[in-house]
């Protein structure tokens, strides 16, 4: 495969794959990342994929950089240039969502700016396959690629100050789920009652860059049989949607 | 009847005080930052004055003004920001070792220069490791530290360790001329990267030879920098790993070096990246010190880290 690497600190190289964002070079990263680790072991402190690159961490102390970097290239140059359709060969997770405008303050807008129903909008952006470019933001905040162009919305003027966890949303062609309450500035479609960090799990984070996602629409029974909530929600309730645990009053006027 | 257990008792825990050991290993991929302690000299020479391992449980205070009672017999030590220490009212030296009682009151000042005190005790804190093999505590994460939620130690928490009563108590200090001036001038090693091909050699002279303040608003994720603004060409970049010390320049121009609770993937351009020993040195300087950046050969610097990190791996 094609590759090329710089220092970019006094432990670290970075490996470059390609030089611009592809859904198609998420599995050869991935595959070289599983190669190197299983190579090279604990000689690699830290291997952090992202949309073209890998970070690769040593230890000064136990390594230096030719005798890594020999290795390092003999393992890719022997790492086939695979073709084949990535979706097979990387395992699917299922993610449940429940997409509604009382979860995904976006949704309506996003609908009326693409001029679908919001069933429409559900529909496109569950039916296709999702790659995990890469994790970062926060911890288990995976970047999901790539959102059908006429789902594709900018960013956010003015990032929400709160951002409940499990929210999902749209950020240009890319699509991501919140895995710890925090600010936002991604356009909010809806919420999976999954938990997507949980530090006391042996896998901490649910999702990993290279692995490929599929979103399944459910409804909001189904999102609180899964142990979804929705009595945490910072955004002020439209009149009119049935929300069966309804959020606390104080909430309810709380616009961000 | 239980044994429950003993340690330091903080009655008042400063401005921020946080456990740390060496850091996370091996979790970046799932967009964890690696923690540790920002000054590794004072952090280490409080562990190896006390015969600790390297890479020990410490704590790390920032400006000081800590107050903590023994609950057992041990040794302690506090290295690193000038500070003055009693135990029952009474000064003691930094860089050295401290046997306390049961019972005996320790109090820091704030500093009179530096930044952050670590304070070790004799065979470490046990705090159970978590993410990364680690008890680093990561604030932005709500994850680490004593009670793993990333929170700073605060006035009640209990530091536990075991009770160390040497006849006659360890008495080691750190020579007068190892200790570090945190007054002086500091001039920080940067290994160029590749990415200096954004930046116009204009740009690059300036940095390397215009000094720069550090900003209030720096952290533990980061050191923000005043002075003259870098011109970059093109685009942002794809969001890529993130290395220790990176220095990043965003679009007003003004670098970033970027520290311990980083976020792991980015996209600003980067010049290059800061050693460890001079970040170090950073982590002690006030806000509104003066900064200059010179390039090293990454030999020179990986030579460096090597013996700093050997002399403290060796059991005293």
């Amino acid at each position: 495969m094609q590759w090329r690497y710089d220092i970019s600190g006094i432990d670290t190289v970075t490996l470059h794959f390609g030089r611009r964002i592809d859904a198609a070079l998420v599995a050869p990263i991935h595959r070289a990342a599983i190669a190197l680790k299983a190579s090279l072991g604990a000689r690699l402190l830290d291997v952090v994929p992202s949309y073209t690159t890998l970070l690769l961490r040593y230890d000064v102390l136990q390594d230096d950089l030719a005798s890594l970097m020999g290795q390092v290239s003999e393992v890719l140059n022997q790492l086939p240039d695979v073709t084949e359709d990535v979706d097979a060969e990387s395992e699917i997770i299922e993610v449940p969502v429940f997409y509604h405008p009382s979860v995904g303050p976006d949704l309506k807008r996003l609908a009326q700016r693409a001029g679908f129903s919001v069933e429409e909008v559900i529909r496109r952006h569950s039916e296709r396959l999702y790659q995990v470019f890469a994790i970062g933001f926060a911890p288990g905040f995976a970047y999901l690629g790539e959102v059908a162009e006429e789902l594709s919305v900018p960013r956010l003027a003015n990032p929400r100050a709160k951002v409940p966890a499990g929210t999902l949303g749209i950020a240009d062609t890319q699509t991501a789920l919140y895995p710890i309450v925090s600010p936002g500035g991604w356009n909010l479609i809806g919420r999976t009652p999954l938990t997507l960090f949980d530090q006391s799990r042996a896998q901490s984070s649910l999702l990993e860059a290279g692995q490929t996602v599929r979103f399944r629409p459910i409804a909001q029974d189904e999102y609180l049989e899964l142990g979804g909530r929705l009595d945490d929600l910072p955004w002020g309730m439209e009149p009119g949607l049935e929300i069966q645990q309804g959020a606390p009053a104080e909430k309810q006027g709380e616009k961000l | 009847m239980t044994h429950s257990k003993l340690g330091l008792l903080i009655e008042k825990p400063g401005f921020l005080s946080l456990i740390q050991d060496a850091g996370r290993r091996g979790v970046m991929h799932l967009g964890l930052a690696t923690g540790g302690p920002m000054d590794r000299h004072a952090w280490a020479w409080a562990n190896y004055l006390l015969g600790n391992r390297f890479g020990a449980a410490a704590v790390e205070i920032t400006f000081g003004q800590v107050e903590f009672v023994s609950q057992l017999n041990t040794s302690i030590a506090i290295a690193g920001a000038e500070v003055t220490v009693t135990v029952n009212g009474a000064s003691q030296p930094l860089w050295a070792t401290l046997s306390l009682k049961a019972g005996d009151r320790v109090a820091l000042s704030a500093p009179r220069a530096g930044l952050r005190s670590y304070l070790a005790v004799a065979g470490g804190f046990s705090v159970a490791a978590g993410l990364g093999n680690s008890c680093a505590t990561l604030h932005r994460e709500k994850t680490g530290g004593l009670h793993r939620d990333g929170q700073p130690l605060k006035a009640g928490d209990l530091l536990p360790c075991e009770s160390q009563s040497q006849n006659p108590p360890l008495q080691r200090q750190v020579p007068a001329d190892w200790i570090p001036d945190y007054r002086e001038a500091l001039i920080l090693d940067v290994i160029v990267g590749a990415q200096i091909e954004r930046f116009p050699s204009s740009s690059l002279e300036c940095f390397f030879t215009q000094p720069y303040t550090l900003s209030p608003q720096s952290d533990r994720m980061g050191a923000r920098l005043n002075g003259p603004a870098l011109e970059v060409f093109g685009e942002r970049l794809i969001s890529e790993g993130i290395s220790l010390g990176a220095v990043q320049v965003p679009a007003n121009g003004l670098p970033i070096i970027l520290l311990n609770d980083r976020q792991t993937i980015g996209g600003y351009p980067k010049l290059g990246a800061v050693t460890p020993r001079s970040l170090d040195a950073l982590a002690q300087r006030q806000p509104g010190s003066q900064l200059q950046f010179r390039p090293v050969a990454l030999y020179e610097a990986q030579r460096r880290e090597k013996a700093f990190l050997n002399f403290f791996n060796k059991p005293l």
